[in-house]
């Protein structure tokens, strides 16, 4: 086995992480639909894929529910399951935290107030963190029913890592309210943690937000309450699958200087809370091998005289030594990634020149995600 | 068409990775080359301006980079301190409300108070009469907007918290900002996009966002990375007839130009689908072949953002 195969052997849960407009969708559906080629029952929950790739493999818009990629289109690329199965669902953050209420909810009644409640409306959609989190609630859930061999979780984009592994605590800890508790009653434990002016403030901060802005807050979380244990157990329980040895956190990232940082970073991030880091998959990566000029080599002159024209040749070569210095700097840039990860977890995926909408398209790059390093230069250099 | 050189408050917007902290920035160099003074508000403490420019980061203050050209990184912490410390009616007990580990708490647990203090920020910065003590004024105050969920949150949260307070000065200053974000004359956005299926997609859906449901004016969508069309299918057909006969430096030539002759054509057909889904002007920005865009690149890019 080799690339993404080895990877996430042994592995039921694949998160690809990183930051946005590296390519993330797309990596993650083609890790699913090559793990699905190769024998295995795959998932790949995700967020907002491209429409025309949504399209390309009978994906309905949102459902929260999983569908199967019809097994029809595995077959028309020429390709053998053996048994494997893509499923892909396209993920409802509102739906989810609604589910999750119901779920939660000692009682009908209490449920309706939350679900209500007009900041509960607002938070739910909007609250940063919340998409994060219900990304996981739902990969929790699905890991629970034990459906599928293996679990491809799209996260949603995020600029720093730490918005993403952090959304759990996050939550539960706006669900538990505490802070705000104090406001509501600012007396007693309020006064002792904030000590001298408190009661001077608070009046200030009533004043600046009007009474009832401080009671739709309160009843907000007097209505969630009875309801954090459940919540606190819960995220406990999906913090336990992220650390879980048979997760595989994969880290997707763009050849330029900063989407190279800031993978650097979520790796550290991810070492740093004793993660599972699989490795890091690089896209869009012009290769050195194809677009190697060697030593002493004249390309315009022998161009010119292939094609019988100077000044194609010249331009031809012009374009070449732009495409040469992208290719110096991916390499410049993977190296330093490489070296940061002390082992040869890092897959290049080349530049395609059209972007990928169908199932053809996804095996077309899993051609390179699933190659050994050697084969995946070969590939490059015979593109 | 509303021209966004003209505005006093402009939301550099779009999906992630497509270049809204570059083009911020070469807005912002533009502007100040026309002679006005612009500061470019970073929200989520990226540094980007202060990287580009090989300056200390710059965190919450207003720092010159160049002639008519400040940065700021703007955080809700700080944000929150300084409104209290304005708003409060004795500075002295703004100064040790703002201080107090009390606000650490509120900014951390009150959905969306994060995103209103940011905006809040924003606003103050755009002000003729700075709320700010000795506050300098600026003729354009550039913001570098979150990707698109995020960002978009971030021009909603005044309206929310003008619903969500029915009366008190919570309510009263959100609306405030509110209209001051959909006012068509003072504040406008821009939509950065590339020429991709995704991000083309999302430019549609965000000016839908923009204009209809927030009201915010938007005045241009920048296409960014464009090819250059050095080959004609012409010259494409003549290079590809002869790459079976040629190898070496000369094949990888030919492969990079052919390479980029799709590209260029695919770039042609993202920006025929944008123009046809979006109803704001389209400007296209050329790709920088560039290992890393420092100032030399921005300034390339501010030379055609003015055009």
């Amino acid at each position: 086995m080799t690339g993404v195969a080895e990877l996430l052997r042994g592995k039921d849960v694949c998160i690809c992480a990183g930051s946005g407009g590296v390519g993330k969708t797309t990596t993650s559906a083609a890790i699913a639909a090559g793990m699905a080629a190769r024998g295995h029952r795959v998932a790949v929950l995700t967020i907002d894929p491209a429409k025309r790739l949504a399209d390309s493999l009978g994906l309905p818009e949102l459902g929260n529910v999983e569908r199967r990629v019809d097994p029809s289109l595995f077959e028309a690329e020429g390709i053998e399951t053996e048994g494997g199965e893509l499923w892909a669902m396209m993920l409802d953050a509102k739906a989810t935290f609604d589910d999750l209420i119901a779920k939660h909810a000692p009682d009908a009644e209490t449920r309706d107030r939350i679900l209500d409640n007009r900041i509960y409306r607002q938070i739910s959609n909007a609250l940063a963190g919340s998409q994060e989190y219900m990304a996981m609630e739902k990969l929790f859930e699905l890991h629970q029913e034990s459906r599928y061999d293996l679990l491809v979780l799209d996260t949603p984009p995020s600029r720093n890592a730490l918005d993403f592994l952090d959304a759990p605590r996050r939550l539960t800890q706006f669900i538990e309210g505490r802070s705000l508790q104090v406001f509501m009653r600012p007396t007693g434990l309020g006064m002792k943690l904030f000590g001298r002016g408190t009661s001077m403030m608070f009046s200030v901060l009533r004043r600046l937000t009007g009474v009832d802005l401080l009671e739709d807050i309160s009843e907000f979380f007097q209505a969630f309450s009875g309801m954090v244990g459940g919540f606190q157990e819960r995220a406990k329980r999906v913090n336990e699958l992220l650390a879980d040895r048979r997760t595989s956190f994969v880290v997707v990232c763009g050849p330029q200087g900063e989407p190279i940082e800031e993978a650097v970073y979520f790796h550290r991030q991810l070492v740093e809370a004793s993660l599972p880091f699989g490795g890091v998959i690089v896209n869009k990566v012009h290769f050195d091998s194809e677009f190697a000029v060697q030593e002493g080599e004249d390309p315009a002159a022998e161009l010119a005289e292939a094609v019988g024209d100077r000044d194609l040749a010249e331009r031809a070569v012009a374009t070449l030594d732009d495409y040469r210095a992208l290719a110096a700097r991916d390499r410049r840039n993977i190296e330093r990634l490489t070296a940061e990860m002390r082992a040869r977890r890092v897959i290049q995926v080349p530049y395609l020149d059209e972007d990928v909408h169908d199932l053809a398209g996804l095996m077309e790059i899993n051609r390179y995600l699933f190659a050994t390093e050697p084969e995946r230069e070969a590939l490059a250099a015979s593109r | 068409m509303a021209d966004p050189f003209e505005k006093r408050l402009l939301f550099v917007t779009g999906k992630g990775g497509v270049g809204k902290s570059t083009l911020s920035l070469a807005i912002g160099m533009a502007a100040a080359e026309r002679g006005k003074r612009v500061i470019v508000c970073e929200v989520a403490s990226q540094e980007h301006a202060s990287r580009v420019f090989r300056r200390a980061e710059v965190g919450f203050h207003e720092v010159e980079m160049r002639d008519g050209l400040w940065t700021i990184s703007i955080d809700p912490d700080h944000s929150l301190r300084e409104y209290l410390t304005i708003q409060a009616p004795v500075r002295a007990m703004g100064e040790m409300l703002s201080r107090s580990r009390v606000f650490t708490y509120l900014t951390a647990a009150t959905p969306g108070l994060k995103e209103l203090v940011t905006i809040g920020k924003i606003w103050e910065l755009a002000q003729l009469d700075r709320k700010v003590r000795r506050g300098r004024k600026y003729d354009l105050v550039i913001v570098d907007a979150p990707a698109t969920g995020h960002g978009i949150g971030l021009l909603q949260t005044p309206r929310t918290f003008a619903t969500i307070a029915r009366v008190g000065p919570i309510r009263s200053q959100a609306e405030a900002l509110d209209a001051y974000i959909t006012d068509h004359g003072l504040t406008g956005a821009v939509i950065v996009a590339l020429p991709e299926e995704m991000p083309v997609n999302e430019s549609e859906l965000l000016e839908t966002e923009l204009t209809e449901e927030l009201g915010v004016a938007v005045d241009r969508v920048y296409m960014n990375g464009i090819y250059p069309e050095r080959f004609s299918d012409g010259d494409a057909d003549r290079l590809e007839a002869v790459a079976g006969s040629v190898d070496g430096g000369a094949r990888a030539a030919v492969r990079a130009a052919l390479s980029e002759h799709r590209r260029a054509r695919a770039h042609r057909h993202q920006i025929e689908r944008l123009r046809s889904l979006v109803a704001a002007d389209v400007a296209t920005l050329p790709f920088i072949f560039e290992p890393e865009l420092g100032v030399e690149g921005i300034e390339l890019l501010a030379a055609e953002v003015a055009r």
